[in-house]
């Protein structure tokens, strides 16, 4: 009730440490530190499983693999990391008779990438390994042959195993070894065909056919290297038990090195001493010079000293904590968007004059993602490739309001997607050319939803006049299935079934939890359900193999969650997989794309946004949604920091002391009360006595 | 219209009768009816409980539910020839509320408001986009100003259900007259009954033109989700001790009653039920029952029955928790009554023991069960408000408490913020539980022979 | 004394094997390990095969509770439940199922849910026992009436309006603390002071009413109206006679919860981003982890039954009539 004992106690701490609610250690103060968070204590750090992106934040820094992405340019560039050069694949036939690059893939029985690799790189300082122990072809070949690891369940082995000449025999023998033999496997005593170290900076992948798709895995953490010493470190028996695993350490060549790991509270990266330095790249986007991006052109990267991410499970104190100035960049959620961003009169996005007069920035990219709404194609009543189902489909993709969730839910950040693939990839059609003309109608230079009689009309045809069977008279009623429950699903699954009411639909929420959801989509017992999909990398083919045929989810345990058949795609899909960007791809994609729209197995729903704010004295800022190592590009003012910090942070002691005022205030006539029984007892004790 | 009988509805019309069973017992046996006396002419516990009779009342009316009838199709006649119902269920409450339904507008209002809370383009008359506040759809439509005439249709509104609500109220003063002459809390049951009588007057002259909590973010009335809410939270707190009280009763009378080998198992179960953390428990227990629904969709038919079914189970649940609270006092009571001369008396005369145990001990320990029952209602709904927070409350498409202060977490952290969810929430929870709490101690001084003479 | 205290502690076993044998059920019936394996190895391309291994690899591969297969103390012995759950009696909770040391996280965490329950508990024992006599002092009064219908209405607001609304005032518009996080050493005390704050506060209502009550039961006593009687100040019979002997059952049922604190506060640590065992169980609970599941729900059952030895233990100091045998 009275908290006024504490106050004293505030007070010399505010004395001592700047602003009261400073979340770090005074020490940190003015230093090349940036701050960040993390929700999500990552699950993997090991560069064979992890597969999440909050786990490459982290990867990214201190693992290099022999590629990566270009910082500044777009459409998105692969340009050599640790690699002399990007590789370019060599043909083979069956007999391993070299072909030339243009043989059409069907002739083509394996492929041969040559990596050559930059000398004298350096791991960073590590108690397995020698003082600057230099990179080798031998540590790239060695993380290849992990993926087979059988303990390592690594999430890309049975893809690999398709691909990479023997790593599925490797599999098999290590399986068998790890039986044979408890603790650690030395993987250099088993012979991988299909990766091999020529020289100390050579090594050589050999693929099956042609997969030209390969090469940006080149610049994922799978694909980084693993010195055999780290690996024999961290096997040593007792070293799991106190979570010394490469799984929780991961030790790199990148310019940053993990020093604080607690899952639970924070993460930290230092600079890594070794770190040969790269330059700042010297080109970019036109606009980008402009931007004040190229500043550092030629500079020796990385700026910041350390980066401290702290866990931080709930996005609204993240972005108070952002609005503070204690972190130093920030998504932006769609409850805090108005707060930050509004429309100009143009319709261009803009900062509200609060977020101006703080100084910080926006940057904004679409993001290559694409969220839908899926129908089980195995349903009796939302599958099924006949005309009848088919239209039901197209009729709920018409009244299913994308806009309006948009405008909702993401506050305008996103467009509404007219196929599978976003804009940015090779394939997406911009304008009236791209639009899906089920759902919508080129009008005045922009597509424009179809209106719901359309709808109703198809629905009628579906044999679902009004909503109700034709025949029997019986309401149509769907299910869609969730695994969603946070604090904001309610309103996104209120908002879903208003769409179906449009057409008299009343659609079911079968909430669940996320084994349950999981199982259902296993089984392929779900009707509808949303889903997602983050590109791996820049390509059409990871887009459309989400529609493949033989991928499909049940039965084949795929990524094809709509369990969508249709063989003519399935042909066209293999065609297009091997094509080289070019108009004869282009035409296949776009016979593919407008297969789909007919069919609709999804409710194509929408390409996000990615709105990112930063703080005037973070630079060097542009997103970058392939890129998973721009923390050596970022740069920090820490001086200008500190000063806006203590400006924002005056604490308010007002508020406080006028309630323990009014407490006071409360007590007084009480106390006076209290006098008067007092007396009044002496009085009578008194005539007592 | 087809009736529909919920799991729930049945077990809440089960606690009206058996309620209105007790009365008429209570009434005619004066021993039983004395402590009850006290109750009536404690004026603080009458006025909780003409609140807690107001709440219970929309958790009724929202408990008799029923699928309207269809409409014949667009074929006419041809359409299968019997009449379909719609897959929604209603019940009365939602009839009632119809305006508040239907006046649903695209996303965030203020409290009488004629404009939505955030910007959206819009397109003038002269082709121009401007990103302004656009018009509500249906609060304040009927302004032709929406921002100049609104003060003054709101005062005129609502004097006029203030006014509607203070001759109601002089109806049901002159209607209860009779009963009420002899009453202590007379005055205080009066005057809770016009404070209930204006408000409710208000709210129903302006609720069907305008948003009196606003609206939340998808453009729902929150004054309706309160109202839903009030069903949730009063079933969970009323069904939950109701349906464990068999339980609880039967192992706890027995257990002091035959001593022995029940007393140890009896005393090793709750020991155990009470080891494990609350939350856990009921945690792992509403995660087992997800899937049971999730491996059983044939349980029921519509949206509405399985949201019913999960929170009858959250019901059990919790009640398999909180049951061995109230079986070690009714053991420790049994222990005492037992020894009581007629007892001993009794079972030397060789009487059975289900006899003695419905003759002597279960009157004699009955004034701790109801106790029980009143004092752990509030404790319940506040219990819901926090499980929906950690993610194994009611049904996330059921309108609660909890899941309502939950989803106004996230609309604190907006500026400018959206308070009146949360406000809503707050206040309208804050009434229920403080009722309970004010009935439940009035109950308990009645009641307890321990806590007469205190003052 | 010794003998009653070894029988308690020997009593203690079947309940321990009750409550490990309780959650094991619950848990699998809702996880088959099959969940739990897909769970922990992720989203994207998870082959079944990968699943299988994982299994293998956690001993999740066996029978639940009954090895028809094996032969003799076999058949019970070599299951999950026999696995999983002898160890939990030699305190080893083994590795959380996506490879973490348990006994190192709940060593790591316990010191921050102390730091935040241990205050929170005597502060809060404090603040309410001064509340209670505070309106025992002023009996009959309007600090009375008013105090206790404060007591009530703050009794009727939900924990979760504490905490939203402190931290809302507290740390976004007075920006008196940080919103969230936490640190090590003294420096604990920035991130402590206001969950502390509010579970005092939040705590008033329902734990001063409680202890009016106890004191209230004390001063109707026939020794109280003797003191009074005697000509002693109101002053004195309140200090000296109702509050000595009302501590009595307050600090036995204080002894009681005691030991729970180390199990941390659940929303309150969620809320404010506190890294201790309240927010490990939340995260467990989501992540469904069983293995940390388990070990909670065995370390809170051994706790609770500490607590209770404790209040028999402290019956006796306090109350010379009481022995134990």
């Amino acid at each position: 009730m009275r908290p006024v004992f504490l106050y004293p106690l505030l007070f010399l701490l505010s004395a001592c440490s700047g602003p009261v609610n400073n979340p770090y250690p005074a020490a940190e103060r003015g230093q090349q530190i940036l701050y960040s968070a993390f929700s999500e204590r990552p699950k993997h750090l090991d560069p064979a499983r992890s597969y999440a992106s909050n786990e490459t934040v982290f990867l990214g820094q201190v693992y290099e693999p022999p590629l990566q992405y270009h910082y500044l340019k777009r459409p998105y560039e692969l340009i050599p990391l640790t690699a002399l050069a990007v590789p370019k694949p060599l043909y083979f036939d069956a007999a391993g008779k070299a072909l030339a690059p243009d043989t059409p893939a069907a002739g083509i029985a394996e492929s041969v990438y040559e990596i050559h690799l930059r000398p004298g790189i350096r791991y960073q300082p590590h108690a397995a390994l020698a003082a600057s122990r230099e990179l080798t072809a031998d540590d790239y070949v060695y993380q290849i042959k992990r993926l087979a690891h059988p303990a390592l369940h690594s999430p890309i082995y049975g893809l690999m195993a398709d691909y990479i000449v023997g790593l599925r025999d490797l599999g098999s023998e290590l399986d068998m070894a790890a039986k044979r033999q408890k603790g650690w496997l030395d993987l250099r005593r088993f012979p991988l065909a299909g990766a091999v170290a020529v020289d100390r900076y050579t090594y050589r992948i050999r693929i099956k056919g042609k997969y030209p798709q390969f090469v940006y895995w080149l610049a994922m953490p799978f694909f980084a290297p693993v010195p055999w010493e780290i690996d024999a470190w961290y096997g040593r028996p007792g070293m799991a038990e106190n979570n010394q695993t490469l799984d929780v350490w991961p030790v790199g060549t990148g310019p940053y090195m993990m020093t604080v790991h607690q899952p639970n509270r924070q993460i930290r990266l230092v600079r890594n001493p070794n770190f040969r330095g790269e330059p700042y790249p010297a080109d970019g986007e036109p606009g980008d010079r402009a931007a004040g991006l190229l500043a550092d052109a030629g500079k020796t990267m990385p700026f910041i000293d350390q980066a401290v991410y702290s866990m931080e499970s709930e996005t609204i104190p993240y972005w108070n904590k952002f609005l503070q100035g204690w972190y130093d960049a920030s998504g932006i959620s769609s409850d805090s968007f108005d707060q930050a961003v509004r429309t100009g009169t143009g319709g261009e996005t803009e900062l509200t004059p609060e977020m101006l007069e703080k100084g910080i920035a926006l940057k904004t990219s679409v993001a290559a993602t694409s969220f839908y709404t899926g129908f089980n194609m195995l349903d009796p009543v939302v599958g099924g490739l006949d005309e009848k189902h088919r239209k039901l489909r197209q009729a709920l993709a018409i009244a299913l309001d994308v806009e309006e969730y948009i405008a909702i839910f993401a506050n305008g950040r996103g467009i509404p997607a007219q196929g599978p693939l976003p804009p940015g990839l090779f394939g997406y059609r911009d304008g009236k050319a791209g639009i899906n003309p089920v759902v919508y109608d080129w009008v005045d230079g922009k597509p424009k939803r179809k209106a719901v009689a359309e709808a109703k009309r198809l629905l009628a045809e579906a044999g679902w006049p009004g909503g109700r069977d034709a025949v029997t008279g019986k309401p149509l009623v769907l299910n869609f299935d969730t695994a969603a429950r946070g604090p904001d699903d309610k309103a996104r699954l209120d908002w879903l079934r208003k769409q179906f009411k449009k057409l008299d639909i009343e659609l079911v929420i079968r909430g669940t939890d996320y084994n349950r959801f999981q199982d259902k989509m296993r089984e392929g017992t779900e009707q509808i359900f949303e889903w997602g999909w983050n590109a791996d990398y820049p390509d059409p083919e990871n887009f459309l193999f989400l529609l493949y045929g033989p991928n499909r989810k049940v039965g084949s345990g795929g990524e094809n969650v709509a369990n969508y058949v249709n063989p003519e795609f399935d042909r066209l899909f293999v065609q297009m997989k091997d094509m080289a960007n070019g108009p004869g791809r282009q035409e296949v994609i776009d016979r593919m794309v407008t297969m789909l729209r007919a069919d609709s197995p999804w409710l194509f729903g929408f390409h996000p946004k990615d709105y990112v704010l930063h703080h005037a004295w973070l630079q060097n800022v542009k997103p970058n949604l392939m890129a998973n190592n721009g923390l050596k590009y970022r740069r920090i003012d820490p001086v200008a920091r500190e000063t806006a910090r203590a400006a924002w942070n005056r604490p308010h002691w007002a508020g406080p002391l006028l309630a323990v005022l009014v407490l006071i205030l409360v007590l007084v006539p009480a106390w006076r009360a209290y006098r008067r029984s007092q007396e009044a007892t002496v009085f009578n004790e008194g005539r007592a006595r | 219209m087809m009736p529909v009988l919920l799991w729930t509805d049945g077990l809440i019309f089960l606690l009206v009768a058996g309620l209105a069973g007790f009365v008429f017992v209570v009434r005619r046996h004066e021993h039983l009816a004395a402590p009850w006396r006290r109750v009536a002419g404690d004026p603080v516990g009458m006025a909780a409980a003409v609140l807690l009779l107001c709440f219970t009342g929309i958790a009724v009316l929202d408990s008799l539910h029923f699928r309207p009838a269809l409409p014949a199709g667009p074929g006419g006649d041809k359409l299968g020839g019997e009449i379909q119902y719609a897959p929604e269920v209603k019940s009365l409450l939602d009839r009632a509320l119809a305006p508040l339904i239907e006046h649903q507008e695209k996303s965030y209002s203020a409290p009488f408001a004629s404009r939505l809370f955030i910007r959206e383009a819009i397109t003038l008359a002269d082709g121009r986009t401007v990103r302004d506040f656009p018009r509500l759809q249906y609060g304040g439509a009927a302004l032709a100003d929406p921002d100049a005439g609104r003060a003054g249709d709101i005062l005129v509104r609502a004097a006029a259900g203030l006014a509607g609500g203070l001759a109601v109220w002089l109806l049901l003063a002159w209607a209860l007259r009779r009963p009420l002459r002899r009453s202590a809390a007379r005055g205080t049951i009066l005057y809770t009954l016009l404070a209930v009588c204006l408000i409710v007057g208000a709210l129903a002259a302006l609720a069907p033109h305008y948003h009196v909590f606003g609206t939340d973010k998808v453009g729902q009335d929150v004054l309706y989700a309160t109202l839903k809410s009030i069903r949730t939270g009063v079933l969970i707190g009323a069904l939950t001790t109701l349906i464990t009280l068999p339980l609880a009763i039967g192992l706890g009378v027995s257990a002091g009653y035959f001593g022995g080998r029940v007393d140890d198992v009896v005393q090793y179960l709750y020991t155990t039920l009470n080891a494990i953390p609350g939350v856990l428990l009921i945690a792992a227990a509403v995660l087992m029952m997800q899937t049971q629904l999730e491996t059983h969709p044939d349980w029921f038919e519509t949206g509405a029955e399985r949201a019913d079914l999960r929170l009858l189970f959250l019901c059990m649940i919790l009640g398999m928790t909180n049951w061995t609270g109230l079986a070690r006092l009714l053991r420790g009571e049994t222990l005492k009554v037992r020894e009581l001369d007629y007892v001993v008396a009794a079972r030397a005369f060789g009487v059975s023991n289900t006899r003695i145990l419905l003759r002597h001990i279960l009157p004699n320990v009955q004034h701790i069960v109801l106790i029980s029952v009143v004092m752990d209602f509030s404790g319940l709904v506040l219990a819901e408000a926090v499980l929906s927070y950690v993610g194994v409350g009611v049904d996330p498409g059921m309108m609660s408490f909890g899941n309502m202060i939950n989803g106004a977490r996230l609309e604190l952290a907006r500026e400018p913020v959206v308070w009146w969810q949360l406000v809503a929430a707050f206040a309208f929870m804050f009434v229920l539980v403080l009722s309970a709490n004010l009935f439940a101690d009035s109950v308990r001084d009645a009641l307890d022979p321990r806590s007469r003479g205190r003052s | 004394m010794t003998a009653y205290l070894l029988r308690r502690l020997l009593y203690a076993v079947p309940i321990l094997i009750g409550v490990n044998l309780l959650t094991f059920a619950l848990f699998f019936l809702v996880n088959t390990p099959d969940d739990m394996a897909r769970l922990h190895l992720g989203v994207k391309r998870v082959t079944p095969e990968a699943v299988v291994k994982w299994k293998a690899e956690r001993g999740y591969d066996k029978p639940l509770l009954v090895n028809a297969g094996a032969a003799g103390l076999a058949k019970v012995s070599d299951t999950i439940f026999f696995e999983k759950s002898l160890a939990m009696f030699a305190f080893e909770f083994g590795a959380s199922d996506d490879g973490r040391d348990i006994a190192e996280a709940i060593r790591t965490r316990m010191w921050p849910s102390l730091a935040i329950a241990l205050p929170t508990f005597v502060i809060g024992l404090l603040v309410n026992i001064t509340v209670a006599l505070i309106l025992l002092f002023f009996r009959r009064t309007y600090v009375e009436w008013t105090g206790v219908v404060a007591l009530v209405a703050m009794m009727s607001v939900s924990g979760l309006f504490y905490i939203i609304g402190g931290q809302f005032l507290f740390a976004k518009v007075w920006q008196l603390a940080p919103i969230s996080g936490y640190q090590d050493g003294i420096n604990a005390a920035r991130f402590v002071w206001l969950p502390i704050l509010i579970g005092v506060v939040g705590g008033i209502g329902a734990g001063a009413r409680w202890y009016r009550t106890l004191f209230l039961e004390e001063a109707g006593k026939d020794y109280v109206r003797t003191a009074r009687a005697k000509g002693l100040t109101e002053t004195r019979v309140l200090f000296r006679h109702i509050l000595k002997n009302g501590m009595v059952p307050i600090l036995t049922g204080a002894v009681a919860v005691f030991p729970l604190l180390f199990m941390g506060s659940l929303i309150m640590e969620s809320f404010f981003g506190i890294p201790g065992l309240g927010s490990y169980t939340i995260d467990a609970i989501n992540a469904q982890d069983f293995a940390i599941v388990r070990a909670m729900v065995f370390l809170g059952a051994v706790l609770y039954i500490a607590g209770l030895i404790l209040t028999d233990v402290s019956y006796t100091l306090v109350d010379p009539r009481v022995r134990l045998q």
